[in-house]
Parts: C-alpha cells; structure tokens; sequence
C-alpha cells in the first residue's frame, strides 16, 4: 500500500490505500468515477481504454497513448494522464481532434472513440501523422476506419491545445519504484520472490486475465539508467528500460527491417510501455525482440547484486518457460554489435499490426564474392524458445548465395525445428512459411519485390 | 427537410467527450451487488457434483446461485420451441456454458470468485464439427429443410458442362467493443427495471418476467444505446438481464453483471459456421441451367435463432442470379459448441458466398472473366416504367401473392399517396434519367422462392461501378503486373450484393411509436428501435423533425423504453429505420393532423391547407411559430400526445414450403476488391476497394456511407483474418482479442470509394429510403473473391484455388500450393 502521486487531467492527486496492481482504468471508472474512459478487451488488444500519460516538460515532454487496462497506478508516479474528460478545453470547447471526429462521422457506437480521441491528441502532441501506426491499438467495430482517418487528417497539424500544459509533479521516490539499478539490485537481492513490473504490457494480464495475486512487486520505470543507451566500440548497449518504441527509433537508421518488424510490435500503446529488457526477460517464444537481436548477434548483460555477467542472448532462453537467470538476477541491458550487414526481419500473423507473430524470422547474411560468408538466423514462433536455424546456417556457409543454394537449405528446417500447431498456425504451415521466409531474403537479396505491404494500389 | 440530410450521430458530441453512457457507466446506488458466471470446463456430459464451498468463502461474495435456487423459468432461449438453460441444472451442453452465478461486492471478486469451484463431471465426447453432427444424425427440424424449383438434377445432367465443389466458410465473433452488460433495479411491489446492452428490449422484459414470475407489466427495460451490436445482442444478453434480475430478487440490492471480454467470447453465440457444396450444371457460355446447393449449417447447441439463420441462407442462395432450376438443402446441425446466433446478414451472407464462389469456379473452368459470366446469369433487369426501375409500382404490378394478403391487412394497403406517382422524389432525382431496357413488367423472374424480382437494377448499377472503378483495365494492368512479379500476385473482383429486406418471420415486421408535442413546442420521441451504433436515432429523429417541418434539434431522442413502446421486434433484419421511422411519421402526423385542424377551424381554413415548414406554421395567411401553435393546441385541449404503428405490407411466405413473398423489396450493391498476396507465406492485402450501394433516397447520406464503410470492412474481415479455433476438447482458443483478429486501422482498403446509387425505393418505405444495415458486409465477399483471382494467377489455369474462408496466409499458401500442383 504505497502512495503514488500524479497529474490526473491537470490536478494533482495522490492516491493511498490501493493495492500496487490497481488497474488505472479501474480507479479512473470505480474510484473518480471517469467512466470516459472504458474497458474493451481488459488486456491491451483494443484500446478502448487509451489514455495519455505525459513525461517530462517543455521540449523533453513525451506525450504517449497508453492502455489504462493494463497500466498498475504505481507506474504512474510523477507522470501526469489525460483521459478523455480532460481533453476539451476548459471552457467546454472542444479539441479540434473532437470535433473532426464529429464532422467526418468518425463515431457510431462511440465506444471505441474516447480511446481514439486519447490515441489521436497523444498522436498531436508528438506531431505523429501516421495514423495507421498511431491507430493500430484501437479496434473499432463500426466504422471500417475510414471516416476516423479522414478526420484525423482533417486536424491542422500545427495546432498545439494550449490547455494540455501538464508538468508532471515533483515526487519523492518510493519505495516499491527504484530511482537506480543500483538499488534496484540490492531490493531484488533481497527480494528475488519478487516481481519486476516494467511496462506491465505482459504482468497486467497476468493480474487482470489470470486474476493472480502479484505479493510483492517493484516498477522499474522510474530507474532512469535502466533507459540508458550508450554507443561505444562493442555496438550499442541499450538499457533494459528502453521502451520498443525507443529502441524502433534507434533501429530505424541502423537496422530498417528490424525497425519495421518493431513497427508491428503491439500497438502504439504497447510500444510505448513495454521494454527490450521486458520482452527478453519474459522468455516468450514468440517476442519479436529476441530474434532480430539474436541474429544481430546481440549480447545480454545480467546483474545479480553486484554481480554482472554477460552471455550471448540466446544462451538466455534454455528451454520453455526456463531461462538461464538467477534469483535475484535481473535484466541490466543488451547490447548489439556494429552491424554486421543487413538484417532482414519477417513477421507473420493474420492481421499485420498488433498481432502476435506466428512466425517471426530474421536473417543476418554476409555475402562475399558471391559467397556466404556469414548466416545468423533466428526464428520465433519455430520452438518453444526463440531460436536459431544452426542447421540452415551450416548449409548456407561456405555455398554461393544462390537459389539453388537456398533451395538446397531449405530441408534443413526440419533439422532446426519441430514447431507445433496451435491457433496461430498450424505446425505444418510454420515449416512451409520459415522456409518461405529464407526464399523471401533470397528475393529480396536480389532486388525483386517481396513485400505485399510495398505494393502500391 | 431534415430528411435526406448528412447529419452526425446523434450522440456524436456524447461519444467523443467520453459522456456518453453506457451500462456500466451508469451511476448505480451504492449497494449494487456485481455477477459473473462460473462456466463448464468440459464441452458435453453432466456435472456430477458441484462444491461452491471455497466460492462462497471467497472475499466479497454474497450469494452464489445454481439451477436448483431460481425461482421460477431457467430459460434464456429466445425460441419459444426450445427449453435454454440459463444455468446447467446437469447436462453440460458446451465447454463455457454457465453453471452457477457468484453474486458479491465487485466485479472483481466476482470475477475471482467464480474460478474457486470444483465440479465434477460425467463427460462424454462432444459433438464438435459438421462431419461428428452428421454421424450422430444430430440436428435441429425432423431433417434437411429443402426448397426445389424445376428439376435440378435433371437440368444438371442435361447440361453441356457441370462444375462441382465446396467451401467451408467460418463463423464469426461479433466483437462487439462494449461487452455484454445488464443492471437490474428492483422496485416496490416487486417490479423490476433492467438497464440492458440489447437489440431486443422486449424479449428480454419477456425472458426477466418470466424468470421472476410476474407478469411483464412488472419490468420495465430501458436501453439507450449499445457499443456495437451486429446481431450478437440480439438474444444474447438474456442470460445477463436474467441472472441480475433473479439476484436482485434474491438479495433485494441492486445488480450489475457485464462480461470479462473472455468471458463473453467463452458463453456467447457467434456467426454460424457453414460448409456448402455445390453442383451446377451450365451452358458452354456459364450460363446456369440447373444447381444444387447443399449447405451445412453448424448452429451450436441452442436452437437461438438458427432456423431463420438457415432460412436466410436459402434465401440467398441465389444472390443475384437467376437459377431456373434449384434444389437448395440445409442441414441445421447441432455440436456442443457456442449456441451461434444472429450477425450483421443473419444467414444470408454464408448463402450469398455460396453462389459467389460457384460464379468464381465456373468463370475458372470456362476461362471467362467472372464478372462477365456474373452478369450472364443476372436476374432480368427491372421492368420499364415511368420513372425507371426505382419508381412506385403501378399497382397491376403487385405481385399475386400480395392480393389475398391485402383483403386482410386494409391499413397495410391504404389508398396509395398519389402525390409518390409522377413526384420529383427526394434528394437524389437522378435515377429517373436512366433508360432502363424495356422489358414488360410481367416478365420478372422469379427467386427459387418464388418472388419476382421487380427492382433489379444490377445491370446497371455494375456497369456503373466498372465504369467509376475502371474494372476492365485494372483487371488487364493485374495481369500485367502479376507477369512480372514473380512473388507477389494480385487479384481483382466484381461482386454483387441483393439482399431481401424484411424479417422472414412475418409477425416481427411491425413496429411502434410514441409521441409527445410539449406546450413548448418541444418534441419528445421514442419508438421501439434501438440504437447500437447504427444512427437509427438520428435518421428517425429527422423523419420526426420532417413531419412537423421543425428543425431536428427540436426532437429529444429517448432511450428505448417498453413502457412506452410495448411488443417491439428486435432492431435487426436491417429494419429499425424502415419500421420504426413509419411507425415515427405515423404518430407525429397524427398529431400534426389534430394541430392542423385546430388551426384551420381557428382561421376558417381547410387544414390540408396548413403549411408546417421551418419551424413555422402558416394558414391562410398568418404565420405562428411551431412552439405557439403547440402551446395554443395545449390551451384548447387537443391533445398532442399520439402514438404510431406500422407494418409491412405485401409480405407473405411459407418457410416450410419455401414460397412466397418474404421480402418487401431487396437492397442492391456491387464493390470491386483489389488485393495483393505473397506466394512464399500466403500474406494477403487489400489495396482498393470501389463500392455503388443503393440505399434507396437515403435518409441520411452520411449515415448510410458509414454503414457500408464499415459494414464492408466487417464483411471483408469476416472473410480474411477473423478466424474461430476451437479444440479437440471443444475449448474455443480464440476467446480475446490477442488472439482473434478482427481488422484493425490499417486493414481497410488504402483507396476505398464508395458512392451512393442515385435511386429512389420503388416500395412504399419511409421516404422512398431502403435498409443499410446488413447488406453492404456482404460486399466484403469481392475480397475473397479477390483473393482466389490473385492465387489462380500461381497456376496455369487447370486447377482452381477453392479457396475456403477466411483467407488467412495458412489458407492462401495452401491454396497457392494447390493451384501449383504442389499440395
């Protein structure tokens, strides 16, 4: 029972006598009685629930969508949020986002727009226009999209509603949110029956799907090194606090392919609060992070106390569920190499964006002379760890970068992997898309057009 | 005129300022008690023992409710044929079937509450799929329903060419964004007051009464809005309203129930699943001679609503195109699986698919384009008249059906208005200009049914949209783009949408109204729709605003109340505004009929006379406001306070024999799909979509286009991404939005034209406008269509893709593969 303390729709509130994994969304309906703001889904797939939650001031303001049905209120500690309610001008006049939604017939039901408005006026503050990015966590059943876009579209870019001017309040630290790695360690050293809570886009379901009791708890996103990224001569060391929003601008000149597959990562809402350090720490077979950095051939760096070791990611995963991390032992940062070459990512899924990958594949090939030279392959969604393709490896090196050499490879997969059927994919269909995946980088290697989302009408 | 006009949503300005109220944003007295079902974790069998102990010992719970505890009806169904458990009261007919009831403090506890119990089973195998169904013979009627026109088989085996296939088409979650929600009140004497989530107010005051044993004057359900609908609130929130009101009952507070979003998908109904296979045989050019449909219907375990699901179906079976001999079956099949339910098309889009797909094949095994062979087996185009297609009838058009029906409905068949014949109609005269092919009225064919089809305008609506969408030399660029890009393929298609308009159960085509003019002029309305989304309040608000020639701020929109509206049908069918906006113009005519003829006495004027326009009353020269007019009218004791009914005329149908009229008239529309598909995964993309649809006069343009943006972007996910997995075990797996994917942002089409078909309803309906609700999903079948045309241009034309849907990349690689020889 801690106190957190933040700017709710412009006033300071401090909340006391709520348990840590009080749901934003539940305390904004049950307790302010913000009924704004609704409940869709309870798990962060359809936005409904969007809410802005502001950080820093002045220029370093960042202005995210975050889904309040997922989001703990200790997370919100020196933030400030904007929920529906707070987003008309105090006068009453509406927020040209408001009001270009009511003239391009962007609401039928309405119970979707609350979080679209939230998604598109956080979208504004970031002066983002891609609306099918800035949209893509808010499901509406109604509309078909279209007449939402027209209206975001509709909205003077330039315009800045003078009313949101939240400075996050001045807070002290407290005690369930370490301001340092440093005491991060030494609580979960003390602690390691713990649970580390950092952009909660995974734990919140945990508690509002599996309706587990979480005892014990710490919230990272206040550790401020964690968020750390540092460039030296080993590659780039990317703190595990580093959102995959962040990590998607930094991709975005290094590794394009890898900043595109984080553009599908989630949504907008999720990217803004999940972790590198989380998506890896969590050991999902199917994260999208881990792949693209395993073929990156990134490293993981591990701290224990005082204790630090370093180990090749993917000696993190051991098998389902099990990774090589100890009590007590946390995530600390990763770091990838110089690059290598060009890293090509492909992510399957029924639906393009915020969908879980069925298979996620990413290619690391060096091709010398018209030989391979290098192949750092790695799939998700393949085994129940993240995974390299060693087999396919072996029967790329050495051989000319040719069709016939990828055709050559491709009974190699089954070498690599027994995937299993599931509601995503069947096993048989993982195998056939993996290897299509090896042909695609091949295609693309040579210029021909592979991607189905490049297509022009 | 208010009519006609592009206004927003009526709660437009609610919606985006988060004030706008849902049920469970309603401010509820502090002792409200919050419920969630414990559910069944086995598919079929019985429970044995239930040990609630460790439920009714968990914090916050204040009663927990099994079968044996309610008082009166354990019956949800909303067929009055079939007994649906509200609670098991041992057989166990599904996996997530609700056992018990957890009534406590919060929904959370609840929530919490309800995982705590230990039940034992006697399990047997379930019944999960259409084969298992068949080969228990287990099914809903004595047998298949059968509908035959001439001699199919006759006609097929004298055909130059036959083609045969089949498709499995899956069902769909309704998603809906605002979950399932129910409040109960309880009142003095018993009486009850239910806040629902539901397109069927009626029924559930119906199934509330009947669960506490009173008669339904003793319940009072109010709905004012719905976060999405689509069918799946059609009956699928009695069990909420039910179980609130029963605790209510039981604890005397206050009782709140909405679904986990988990929760819902586990016990609620979706789309029916349906497998079809087809026979047709065909001239050389693909005209159809004769064909036989079989479909499969896979309706869960509840009767629901799937008798007129399937019906609907075998309504549609023949689309757009003539059949001159047809022999449809249809099997209603039972599995223990979710009791699929009413969504958005009601049967007729897994019908329509049905044909589609056979207009597909055949196009494939003659090397035709489809659209020309589509357009080969149109339905005759519709009879020349004055006035063109979309003109009022001439009565000796009536069909014969209609004649005998109209000696016993005489208000149905009032003196028709002479000032519809010859009129300039509403917004859009247009379509009088078009030259239709002269072809004489008694020369419409008939659907297998039996019902002529007088308004056909697909001719012309197709040619059209080809012309706007540039059809033909799109489809020639397709195929040069997919000569040069050896990976990716695209593909293009034309489909047509008719759909018959009108409940097939007869007896619903009927609505209410109630209507109250205030001393100041203002307007109160309510009716017997209900709002999910749709703009049904705003479009009939305007009828009402029209009626007294008074701006539609003036009319106060109400929740839909059955106290004072009672016996309403469900706002389904596509009918709210057909229904209820004649029910609507009814009531406020007759009171502007009594305001009329108080004036015109006063003025010694004929009250024809009297003119209500703009907010302005005139009569023989003098000129009041609408608001003097009502306070005089008040002060001289004629009353402004009148309620309005309608029904639907001409509609007569046997479904047992399947014949008749049961549609007053049919929606058209036609959209080409263009997509894109990778031949090394099977992703699949659209990239445009054209679309003509003919809302009739719309009543509101606005409106109407965000139906068929919308309807066609549900439509087209049904087909691709939505997909439903249930388990060997019967466990769907697919029960949250991670991971059933209905479209998101990026999903609709990147260029997406839709127009409105200038035209006016040749039937009789509120301002010569025609339904908008359910067709236009069914223009997402072009992207299917779409898609089958991407991956027959992998092969070299010998083997067709039978792509079945939805589209996933598992299912279009398979299909890929297949046309390559490679399956």
């Amino acid at each position: 029972m801690a106190e957190t303390t933040f700017l709710l729709n412009g006033e300071t509130v401090t909340v006391t006598g709520e348990p840590p994994t009080r749901t934003l969304l539940d305390w904004l309906r049950e307790r302010r009685g913000l009924t704004g703001t609704k409940e869709g889904c309870n798990e962060g797939d359809c936005g409904a629930c969007t809410v802005i939650v502001l950080d820093g001031a002045g220029a370093q303001r960042r202005a995210a969508a975050v889904n309040a049905c997922i989001t703990f209120l200790p997370q919100l500690h020196g933030r400030a949020v904007r929920t529906v309610e707070g987003i008309a001008a105090p006068d009453g006049r509406l927020h040209p986002v408001q009001q270009a939604l009511i003239d391009h017939h962007g609401s039928q039901c309405g119970f979707c727009t609350p979080g679209i408005v939230a998604s598109l006026v956080a979208a504004g503050l970031r002066r983002d226009r891609a609306f099918d990015d800035v949209l893509a966590g808010n499901l509406c059943r109604c509309t078909g999209y279209a007449p939402i876009v027209r209206a975001a579209e509709a909205v003077d870019p330039a315009f800045v509603p003078d009313w949101i001017d939240d400075v996050p309040p001045e807070v002290a630290p407290a005690a369930f949110a370490p301001e340092t790695a440093e005491a991060l360690a030494a609580w979960y050293l003390a602690n390691p029956d713990a649970t580390l809570v950092a952009g909660a886009t995974d734990v919140g379901l945990w508690v509002t799907k599996a309706l587990r009791d979480l005892p014990k708890v710490a919230f990272l996103n206040r550790c401020a090194d964690l968020r750390r990224v540092e460039e030296g001569a080993e590659g780039l060391r990317i703190g595990a606090g580093v959102t995959i929003e962040e990590l998607r601008a930094l991709m975005a000149p290094r590794q394009p392919s890898f900043a595109e597959l984080l553009r599908r990562f989630g949504s907008a809402q999720v990217r803004a609060s999940a972790t590198i350090g989380g998506n890896i720490a969590n050991g999902s077979p199917i994260g999208d992070g881990p792949p693209a950095l395993i073929a990156l051939g990134a490293t993981l760096h591990l701290r224990r106390g005082e204790a630090r070791r370093t180990i090749p990611l993917e000696a993190f995963f051991l098998d389902y569920g099990r990774q090589d991390r100890q009590p007590g032992e946390f995530v600390e940062a990763v770091t990838v190499p110089a690059a290598a070459g060009e890293l090509r990512c492909y992510k399957l899924s029924k639906r393009f964006d915020q969908d879980i990958s069925a298979v996620c594949g990413c290619f690391l090939i060096r091709v010398e002379d018209g030989v391979v030279t290098g192949a750092r392959i790695a799939f998700g969604g393949m085994a129940g760890i993240p995974k390299r393709a060693a087999r396919v490896e072996a029967a790329l090196l050495g051989r000319p970068w040719t069709l016939a050499t990828v055709e050559a490879a491709l009974p190699a997969f089954a070498e690599d992997f027994t995937p299993i059927s599931d509601m995503r994919a069947s096993a048989g269909y993982r195998m056939e898309a993996a290897r299509g995946m090896l042909l695609r980088a091949f295609h693309e290697s040579r210029g021909t057009p592979v991607s189905v989302l490049e297509v022009a009408p | 005129m208010s009519v006609h006009q592009p206004l927003p949503h009526d709660a437009a300005a609610l919606h985006v300022t988060g004030r706008a109220r849902y049920i469970d944003d309603i401010p509820v007295p502090a002792n409200t008690l919050h419920l969630a079902f414990g559910l069944s974790s086995v598919a079929a069998g019985r429970w044995t023992a239930m040990d609630l102990s460790a439920v009714r010992a968990a914090p916050g719970v204040v009663a927990v409710l099994t079968a044996a505890d309610l008082p009166h009806a354990n019956d949800v169904s909303p067929a009055p044929a079939f007994h649906e458990e509200m609670l098991s009261s041992g057989e166990v007919h599904y996996l997530g079937m609700p056992l018990f009831l957890v009534v406590a403090e919060s929904h959370l506890a609840a929530r919490r509450a309800a995982r705590l119990a230990r039940v034992s089973y006697e399990e047997r195998a379930p019944v999960l799929t259409i084969d298992e169904a068949l080969a228990a013979d287990w099914r809903f009627e004595e047998g298949p329903r059968i509908w035959e026109t001439g001699d199919a088989e006759a006609a097929i085996a004298a055909a130059p060419r036959v083609v045969a296939g089949r498709i499995e088409i899956g069902g769909q979650e309704h998603f809906y964004l605002e979950g399932q929600a129910a409040l109960a009140l309880p009142q003095e004497g018993g009486d009850m007051v239910v806040h629902a989530s539901s397109q069927h107010p009626t029924e559930i005051q119906h199934k509330v009464a009947e669960a506490l044993g009173v008669p339904m004057h003793a319940v009072r359900v109010e709905v004012r809005r719905m976060g999405g609908g689509f069918g799946g609130k059609e009956s699928q929130g009695n069990a909420l309203a039910v179980a609130c009101a029963v605790a209510a009952r039981a604890t005397g507070r206050p009782c709140k129930m909405r679904y986990d979003r988990d929760d819902d998908m586990m016990i609620t109904g979706k789309r029916h699943d349906f497998r079809i296979d087809y026979r047709v045989g065909i001239t050389p050019e693909g005209r159809i001679l004769g064909i036989v449909f079989e479909q499969f219907c896979r309706c869960g375990w509840s009767l629901d609503l799937s008798l007129p699901v399937a019906d609907r179906a075998m309504l549609h079976a023949d689309n757009a195109y003539h059949l001159p001999a047809a022999r449809i079956v249809s099997h209603r099949l039972r599995t223990n699986t979710q009791s699929a339910t009413a969504f958005r098309g009601f049967g007729g889009p897994q019908g329509m698919l049905g044909i589609e797909r056979v207009m597909d094949h055949i196009a494939h095994a003659l090397g035709r384009d489809p659209l020309e062979v589509r357009r080969l087996n149109f339905y005759r185009p519709a009879a020349a008249r004055a006035g063109g297609p979309s003109a009022p009838p001439a009565p000796s058009a009536r069909p014969p059906e209609s004649i005998s029906d109209r000696m016993k409905e005489p208000e149905a068949e009032a003196t028709p208005d002479l000032a519809w014949h010859g009129a300039e109609g509403g917004a859009v005269p247009q379509a009088a200009a078009r030259t239709p092919p002269t072809v004489g009225a008694t020369d419409a064919q008939t659907t297998p049914y039996g019902q002529p089809v007088e308004d056909f305008v697909l001719h012309e609506l197709v040619a059209e949209l080809a012309r706007t969408s540039d059809y033909a030399a799109r489809r020639d660029a397709v195929r040069a783009w997919n000569a040069a890009s050896p990976i990716l393929k695209k593909g293009i298609a034309l489909t047509p949408v008719k759909f018959g308009i009108s409940f097939t159960l007869t007896h619903l085509n009927q609505a209410g109204a109630l209507v109250h003019v205030y001393q100041d002029g203002s307007i109160h309305m309510n009716h017997g729709g209900t709002e999910m989304g749709q703009g049904l309040f705003r479009k009939v608000a305007q009828v009402a605003a029209a009626a007294f020639g008074v701006d539609v701020s003036a009319v106060k929109i109400t929740a839909t109340d059955t106290a004072k509206v009672p016996n309403t049908s469900a706002t389904a069918a596509s009918s709210g505004s057909d229904l209820n906006g004649m029910a609507v113009k009814a009531a406020c005519e007759a009171i502007r009929e009594r305001m009329a003829a108080h004036l015109a006495a006063r003025h010694q004027a004929d009250p024809a006379s009297v003119v209500f326009e703009g907010g302005r009353v005139r009569v023989a020269g003098a000129d009041y406001s609408f608001a003097e007019v009502a306070h005089d009218a008040w002060a001289n004791r004629v009353s402004l306070s009148a309620t309005g009914f309608y029904r639907t005329p001409k509609i007569v149908w046997d479904r047992i024999r399947g014949r008749g009229r049961p549609f007053y008239y049919f929606a058209y529309g036609a959209a080409v799909t263009e997509v894109v598909i990778d031949t090394l995964t099977g992703e699949n993309r659209i990239l445009r979509a054209d679309i003509l649809h003919d809302c009739g006069a719309s009543l509101n343009p606005a409106i109407d286009i965000g139906q068929i943006e919308g309807g066609y972007v549900q439509g087209a996910g049904w087909l691709t991404t939505e997909e439903l997995v249930w388990d060997a075990k019967g466990r769907l797996r697919t029960h949250a939005p991670s991971t059933y994917k209905i479209p998101a942002c990026s999903d609709r089409p990147r260029v997406f034209n839709v127009a409105l078909w200038p035209g006016e309803n040749r039937e009789e309906t509120i301002y010569r406008s025609k339904a908008v609700g359910e067709p236009p999903l069914m223009l997402g079948i072009s992207a299917l269509m779409a898609l089958s045309d991407a991956v027959a241009a992998c092969g070299d034309g010998t083997v067709y893709p039978a792509l079945d849907a939805p589209a996933t990349p598992e299912r279009v690689l398979a299909a890929v593969r297949r046309v390559r020889g490679a399956a």
